[in-house]
């Protein structure tokens, strides 16, 4: 049986070295579930949040997957809309590491609120004002085009194919895949803004306050820009780290080389952006408030030198080495300028979340620091299990990268 | 002065609560703290908690001015929901859980309402938002001295100071029942006011120019902490001492220490 529902003309491990390798991933599965369960049985005091820090590694580890988790919608547009066919290898992977990303980020959001069951007050009666509740709309919404755009790869398994009613309906929503792409950037723009503005607008806390562009706070342009900077770049170690995994060819090399441009050519326009940002900040916006540089960076581990790592090592750096042909072409500086790059806007991510609440507000407060419990790990790390059996399924049974077929055969 | 503006739009005058903490007379007892979680239905503290998770709306902070004895000082400093007029928790809350009741300027918290996504908590520069980590239990018998006027909160919401709206509601009824629209000054005053032993809390209608808080706001000594902000909070210090000014107003950072009572 499973033989007949792996792809046609690819070859996949034995079934049972597949369960074996997936077991450790089972096992994490069900310990997050375990501190799931502690968490909505006995409540949130089993995390180390506390009155201060009111977020911790669940919000960041959210707000880091939804930045990677970008590749999916940046790839659909540039696939869909603006028709650079070669992402066709890498858009159907692409869809479900999105999807991954998004439905893991609801998972821990759906543990991270107070009250879980009285989140559609939010959908019935919004506060308007609200970044989150634009993000919650947004993230909603987009996770069923997701869903929608997953759909018709699931419809491409071998066997599920043979139902005529199927290829119907599969050929209808490829019709519709060019509007879904560009609904879905649209969602896309919004909540990854929006998650920027989240924290760009806290006017009573300094660190994350920023300047209005446009309606919005800064952040929630530099949120967009750095995630679909990061986007290709997460799709393009993903693709690699499964060819790797699995041992076989999935796409030809210039489609990672692609990627790998994008990517490039975005960090360098956000690198600039981001500079100009954090000189306004720290000259203009902050002190006119009463906190200097030295309010914001002399606690220590937070130094200067997390703004310094964010701008230079994993900004400019990465742009520089990805829009380099040359260094492009060799896999190891591709790969490397791919990994800064997710690194620098995972570290984007941990400063706006992270080091917001370390620093004290009230000049009579302390710096406060905060380890996440073994519940909160567990299910960060469930999340990450889910994620990796989901894709493992996929990438078995479904036709993930449609030039596999080819390289093999080559 | 000092940003006494008005919020409400229509033109029946309503009072605007405010309170000014003189901090040269507070002794740091911390009676407030209590009279405030007995007044509101606070959960009692459980060995589980800390001063980081526990539930306490009249917070103390113990602020020194870093030098050694005998120039050692020491100021005690009530910190509670400052009950902005621009109000960062308002605008972030995504199921409208926080409002600025018109009728009084006061924050109100909603709790039915919120689902505890702790956004307001992040927007708050005072850390004056509170979290039932815990699900609320009072231990037998303790269950007869709660307030019926306030309803306890149950796990997983949000929860601050909102000048004892329990209060407020009673006064109002009282009022109503003797036909009356207006509140007399004495009428309604939160329970922190009413139990310092010191009278270092003062309560009142800003917008009232004859009552004794809107003499005690035109203080040249009275101020705002991280009033630069621009949240315009209707809670005010006061103190004749430059130190303290300074430890606690943000105009010249020292190095303090934090240590919490009650």
């Amino acid at each position: 049986m499973d033989k007949k529902l792996i792809v046609r003309g690819v070859t996949r491990m034995e079934f049972k070295k597949f369960i074996t390798y997936l077991i450790p991933w089972f096992i994490l599965l069900g310990i997050g579930l375990y501190a799931m369960y502690l968490v909505f049985r006995y409540g949130l005091n089993h995390t180390n949040m506390d009155n201060r820090f009111a977020f911790g590694l669940w919000i960041y580890f959210d707000l880091a997957i939804i930045a990677l988790g970008a590749g999916a919608f940046f790839t659909g547009l540039l696939l869909y809309v603006f028709k650079r066919h070669e992402f066709k290898s890498v858009i159907n992977s692409a869809v479900v590491i999105g999807f991954i990303c998004y439905s893991g980020a609801i998972a821990a959001l759906v543990v991270d609120v107070g009250q879980p069951l009285r989140a559609w007050f939010t959908l019935y009666r919004p506060n308007a004002h609200s970044m989150l509740a634009e993000v919650t709309f947004c993230l909603s919404l987009y996770l069923t085009v997701l869903a929608v755009e997953y759909v018709p790869i699931v419809m491409k398994n071998r066997k599920l194919k043979q139902l005529p009613s199927f290829l119907v309906f599969e050929f209808k929503l490829h019709k519709v895949m060019p509007l879904l792409a560009g609904v879905g950037a649209l969602l896309s723009f919004f909540h990854q803004g929006s998650l920027g503005g989240m924290f760009g607008v806290l006017n009573g806390q300094p660190f994350a306050f920023r300047e209005t562009v446009l309606v919005f706070p800064s952040t929630f342009f530099l949120f967009v820009l750095s995630a679909i900077a990061a986007g290709p770049s997460f799709i393009l170690l993903t693709t690699w780290l499964v060819s790797k995994i699995s041992g076989k060819r999935l796409v030809t090399k210039d489609v990672l080389m692609s990627l790998g441009k994008i990517s490039g050519i975005l960090l360098i326009i956000y690198v600039f952006f981001k500079s100009i940002d954090s000189l306004v900040w720290l000259n203009k916006t902050s002190p006119a408030v009463g906190f200097s540089a030295a309010d914001h960076y002399g606690f220590a581990p937070f130094g200067i030198w997390i703004l310094s790592l964010e701008i230079i090592l994993l900004g400019l750096v990465p742009g520089l080495i990805l829009i380099n042909k040359k260094l492009r072409a060799r896999t190891s500086w591709l790969l490397t300028g791919a990994v800064l790059a997710c690194a620098g806007v995972a570290l984007n991510r941990f400063v706006t979340t992270i080091q917001t609440l370390s620093l004290p507000t009230l000049p009579f407060a302390d710096f406060l620091t905060y380890t996440p419990t073994w519940e909160e790990t567990a299910i960060f790390l469930m999340v990450i299990a889910y994620g990796v059996i989901l894709y493992s399924f996929s990438f078995r049974y479904l036709p993930l990268f449609p030039q596999e077929r080819e390289l093999h055969t080559k | 002065m000092n940003n006494r503006n008005k919020v409400t739009q229509d033109n029946q005058k309503h009072p605007r609560y405010g309170m000014v903490v003189d901090l040269d007379k507070c002794t740091g007892c911390g009676a407030c703290s209590l009279a405030c979680a007995v007044e509101n239905n606070q959960q009692p503290a459980t060995p589980d908690m800390t001063n980081r998770t526990g539930n306490t709306w009249m917070r103390m902070y113990k602020v020194h001015n870093g030098k050694p004895f005998p120039d050692s000082r020491a100021v005690f400093v009530p910190m509670f929901c400052q009950q902005c007029d621009d109000t960062p928790c308002l605008y972030v809350c995504p199921q409208n859980a926080v409002e600025l009741d018109p009728m009084t300027g006061i924050v109100a918290q909603i709790p039915e309402r919120c689902f505890g996504c702790r956004y307001c908590m992040a927007a708050c520069p005072y850390e004056s938002r509170y979290f039932n980590w815990w699900d609320p239990v009072w231990p037998e018998g303790m269950e007869k001295t709660l307030n019926p006027d306030v309803s306890p909160r149950m796990r997983g919401v949000v929860e601050k100071c909102n000048f004892c709206h329990g209060r407020w509601q009673r006064a109002r009824a009282k009022a109503a029942s003797e036909g009356r629209r207006e509140l007399r000054e004495d009428e309604y005053i939160p329970a922190c006011v009413e139990c310092c032993p010191t009278e270092a809390l003062t309560f009142g209608n800003l917008d009232d120019p004859k009552s004794k808080i809107a003499k005690l706001v035109d203080d040249p000594n009275t101020f705002k902490i991280l009033g630069r902000l621009g949240t315009k909070p209707k809670v005010y210090y006061r103190t004749t001492r430059s130190w303290v000014r300074n430890a606690v107003d943000r105009n010249i950072y020292s190095e303090t220490k934090e240590t919490v009572h009650g």
